[in-house]
């Protein structure tokens, strides 16, 4: 059974949003996603300054098997991205809620949120 | 699906499964990467079973088989050496690769692919109609390929002290049968090892020892970028029934310097007067992103296409099979999602005995 934290939001194609409290959310992609996809080789991520709409492919996890796209959770803009994966892409496989997390941005539509899955919903999800 | 006598043992070692050829085959036992470094530093094992053993018996087996590959039987002058060919249909196109294994002039034993069993057995049947040989497919064997560094050290340990001597004593790509066990210094994976095939009921509890032994289960995720590294070809994938061992990167397979007639030779001679177009070269892509099979390649002169392509673990850089127009050389593009990316063309193999090849870096 794949870990999903109680904090966190969720979409249906696996990626975690995270609401900072201070106008930001930060995104990765579940524990379900990483261990699904297998390790990790390398990840692309948006610039700073970057403006996506809900669903956007917004970036790319490539593992030993494949590439996959993430896809922006909510509308907004990329305020920074997680420099570590560029040398470390594992990170997502071994912390995918934590050091392995992908980008933060400023959510234009924050109540966009409302729309995300709990983490009830997303485990429901993984059942079927 | 069907199932390898190993199929418990990859289940209780909490493999991750999935359909190769009609086979379920483990794809890895947790980390793919983990798989592959034990490989190139230690020693890992693979359960080949899946691959088709097919023993061809008779007074006529070397002339059969001279006219069936393109490679020469004749270079098998000991009894258990082995020989790496192709089996080309008329067009010159590759019905298969296999390794070839010459016991005693009443036998020679062949080892074939998977995927391509029904369509080999087909044609073997038919081509040897002449040659009043007999073909005997295996099924009830199975095969452990175990490679690496301390690969064959953890295997001579568990041998009776005679039969590990011999074992020992193979020179590479040669082969031994002891008793029960048919064992050869072959693999795929550009490391030392051994490749033993034994009967299936024999195979758990061998497999076990192995595990005992510290040799770690690897699935067919590493297998891929081990020989990817190594430069060894993946039939269906770097070559097919539509395309030339000489378009390949196979050209040194095929024997062609004296008149022997083989099954495909009329076709080739036919290419190498026309000229040939193409040549199967090794990418490693000089920007960051992964090279995948079918991304098109642009060069100088003119476009190609990544055959196989992964991200290799040993140089942690993205590497590839490629067929390029045969001019083509030193750096070139490939398109990767939509852009292009900068790479450089070498001469496989990029990994051999742990080590990235000169030039490769």
């Amino acid at each position: 059974m794949s870990d999903i934290p109680s904090e966190l939001l969720y979409r249906e194609s696996h990626e975690w949003v995270r609401d900072e409290g201070d106008g930001t959310v930060v995104v990765g992609i579940s524990d379900h996603a990483q261990d699904a996809l297998g390790d990790m080789v390398f990840v692309e991520l948006p610039e700073p300054g970057m403006s996506y709409e809900q669903g956007d492919a917004c970036a790319v996890v490539e593992s030993v098997k494949a590439a996959s796209d993430i896809y922006a959770p909510l509308d907004g803009e990329v305020v920074e991205s997680n420099a570590a994966l560029e040398d470390s892409p594992e990170l997502v496989n071994s912390d995918p809620y934590g050091d392995g997390w992908l980008f933060r941005y400023i959510p234009s539509n924050p109540s966009q949120l409302e729309g995300l899955l709990s983490p009830e919903a997303y485990a429901e999800l993984q059942d079927d | 699906m069907r199932h390898t006598p190993l199929y418990d043992a990859h289940i209780a070692a909490g493999a991750r499964m999935v359909d190769f050829g009609g086979w379920e085959m483990p794809i890895n036992y947790g980390s793919q990467l983990d798989e592959h470094h034990q490989v190139r530093q230690h020693a890992g094992m693979f359960d080949v079973s899946h691959m088709t053993v097919v023993d061809i018996n008779g007074n006529r087996t070397r002339e059969f088989l001279s006219t069936l590959l393109a490679n020469d039987v004749a270079r098998l002058k000991v009894p258990g050496k082995a020989l790496y060919s192709c089996m080309l249909n008329r067009r010159g196109g590759v019905i298969d690769d296999l390794i070839t294994y010459f016991m005693d002039e009443q036998w020679f034993r062949l080892v074939v692919n998977a995927a391509t069993r029904d369509k080999d057995l087909a044609w073997l049947e038919r081509q040897a109609e002449r040659y009043d040989v007999t073909i005997t497919e295996h099924p009830e064997l199975a095969m452990i390929a175990v490679q690496g560094p301390e690969a064959r050290a953890r295997v001579l340990a568990l041998l009776p002290e005679n039969d590990a001597a011999v074992a020992g004593a193979l020179t590479p790509f040669s082969a031994a049968v002891l008793g029960e066990l048919f064992i050869a210094r072959t693999g795929y994976t550009g490391e030392d090892g051994f490749e033993i095939t034994l009967p299936a009921e024999e195979a758990e509890p061998f497999w076990n020892r192995l595990l005992q032994a510290g040799v770690a289960p690897c699935g067919l995720g590493a297998r891929d970028t081990l020989r990817l590294e190594a430069g060894m070809n993946l039939y269906g994938q770097d070559m097919d029934e539509e395309q030339s061992p000489l378009e390949s990167g196979l050209a040194w397979t095929v024997a062609m310097k004296d008149e022997r007639p083989f099954i495909g030779r009329a076709a080739l001679e036919d290419q190498m007067s026309d000229g040939l177009k193409h040549k199967l070269v090794g990418l490693v892509l000089e920007g960051r992103g992964v090279l995948r099979s079918h991304q098109q390649v642009f060069t100088a002169q003119g476009e190609g296409e990544t055959t196989s392509g992964g991200f290799s673990p040993s140089l942690q850089k993205a590497i590839a099979f490629a067929r390029i127009p045969v001019e083509a050389e030193g750096s070139c593009e490939v398109e990767i999602r939509g852009k292009r990316i900068a790479a450089r063309i070498v001469r496989p193999p990029f990994v051999r005995n742990g080590k990235a090849c000169e030039g490769i870096l």
